[in-house]
């Protein structure tokens, strides 16, 4: 084992992780903007609305990220309305298609967790606000959102995970990500098999550490169970 | 432009039918085969993760927690580039030299293979700890054997709870063969990247790429839904 060699690439690689954790928290946030949006669409009465959204959802749902990341970097530029247009500066950019193309695909992903969680409120608990005089906002605020909250967050806690090791596709598109940097390394250095296990342990850190403060987040959001779990 | 378009994707001169549709065939073959791989995986890892003994739980564990924590083309490359290392390594010392790599196809479908095979261990391991223990107790006391018991209670019931998550899962590998291009399979997405690339319509080729895609995934998924309603037809009242 060369722990030199080691040593040296653990500290390039970790010159990544800015990059990776930037596209996911702006793919995150953006994403579930987008996924409230899409969820209210999705539930709405009218058809018109309702029929576009779910076909989005499935869409996203139904085909493989990289394709995405791939339609967006190398498809967009064939629509010449687009070129003329003041976004194409920005989506002449891998960065801002990558971060484009992780946003559309979490919020489709999101919007379907939200689903969940909403249709998981029991319809009791809604009952018995609306006859103390809930409803529209108040009701929403109240009763719907908190329930709503801690029935969703085990599972958003998988897809924030999703979307961290998603970020590794962006480095096809020449991002410097850890991923970029790790394969920039193997193909100078051809050591291959310390390189992808030292990305891999890195990857495997950051994940823990996410999985860690959304259990602590969970254990704070339902303190009210604390003597129901002992 | 729309005849244009026709012939593109048709089947005579100049068309991409042919290939694509090939290229479709390997993604099919590789996700089943890389599916069918995680099933035995998944199976075994399930196994390790119940077992009585701290070492093969560990050992579970660990396989479970590595694969689902690393991104998926970390792995398809550590299993392309690294494989292909090792083969050279030991060809060259058998006397061939040069450099060797190993087949697409093949590395494609163990990676995918392992991946899947860790979400399925977490999807039979808690579809095995959702079957009602006194259904083994009533079987053991009817008699039945170890073998006996697997295949008429513990199996039957396990896929029974199992499936649908095993439908996700199946979902999810079928999305990461498009992953292998990286590594020079010819499946669709590397297929339709060469035809988009030499014939400068990238956004044709990408969205039929896509609607084939959604295609295979929408009718697999119908095709699963028939099993499992087949499989549910003991529990409906």
């Amino acid at each position: 084992m060369d722990w030199l060699f080691i040593k040296d690439i653990f500290h390039q690689m970790l010159l990544g992780i800015p990059l990776t954790l930037q596209l996911t928290a702006i793919s995150l946030l953006a994403g579930f903007v987008l996924a409230c949006l899409v969820q209210a669409a999705v539930t709405s009465r009218h058809g018109l609305v309702r029929g576009p959204a779910t076909a989005y959802v499935e869409l996203f749902r139904g085909t493989p990220l990289l394709l995405q990341i791939f339609l967006i970097y190398y498809g967009l530029g064939q629509i010449g309305l687009l070129r003329q247009s003041f976004i194409w500066p920005f989506l002449r950019e891998p960065y801002w298609c990558a971060v484009l193309a992780l946003s559309l695909n979490t919020s489709a992903y999101t919007a379907e967790i939200i689903r969940g969680a909403v249709q998981a409120v029991p319809p009791g608990e809604i009952e018995a606000a609306r006859s103390c005089g809930m409803s529209g906002l108040l009701l929403r605020r109240r009763i719907i959102w908190p329930i709503a909250v801690r029935h969703g967050l085990p599972v958003y806690s998988s897809e924030v995970i999703q979307m961290i090791k998603a970020t590794s596709l962006a480095s096809i598109i020449t991002l410097n990500e850890i991923t970029g940097i790790t394969y920039r390394l193997a193909s100078d250095t051809y050591r291959v098999i310390e390189i992808f296990t030292v990305a891999g342990a890195i990857y495997l850190a950051l994940n823990f550490v996410v999985s860690m403060a959304f259990a602590i987040l969970e254990r704070f959001l339902n303190g009210h169970l604390a003597d129901r779990r002992a | 432009m729309q005849l244009e378009t026709l012939r593109l994707l048709g089947f005579g001169p100049g068309g991409w039918g042919f290939p694509l549709l090939s290229a479709a065939g390997v993604t099919v073959l590789a996700a089943i085969f890389g599916f069918a791989l995680g099933s035995v995986l998944g199976v075994t890892g399930a196994y390790l993760k119940l077992s009585r003994h701290i070492m093969l739980r560990l050992i579970g564990q660990f396989y479970t927690t590595v694969l689902r924590g690393i991104p998926e083309i970390l792995i398809i490359y550590l299993f392309y580039f690294g494989g292909s290392l090792w083969l050279t390594k030991i060809m060259n010392i058998s006397g061939y030299d040069g450099f060797y790599s190993l087949p697409g196809f093949a590395t494609g479908v163990i990676a995918v293979g392992v991946v899947s095979g860790a979400y399925q261990t977490e999807a039979f391991r808690a579809a095995f700890l959702r079957l009602d223990r006194g259904q083994i107790e009533a079987g053991v006391s009817c008699g039945m054997s170890r073998p006996l018991l697997l295949r008429r209670i513990i199996v039957p019931q396990t896929l029974h709870f199992a499936l649908p998550a095993l439908g996700n899962i199946w979902q999810s590998a079928l999305k990461e063969t498009s992953l292998l291009s990286v590594i020079g399979l010819t499946e669709l997405l590397r297929q339709t990247g060469i035809a988009a690339g030499s014939t400068h319509q990238p956004l044709l080729f990408f969205s039929v790429a896509a609607a084939a895609f959604f295609l295979i995934g929408r009718l697999s998924g119908r095709l699963l839904r028939k099993v499992e309603d087949h499989m549910n037809k003991p529990w409906r009242r």
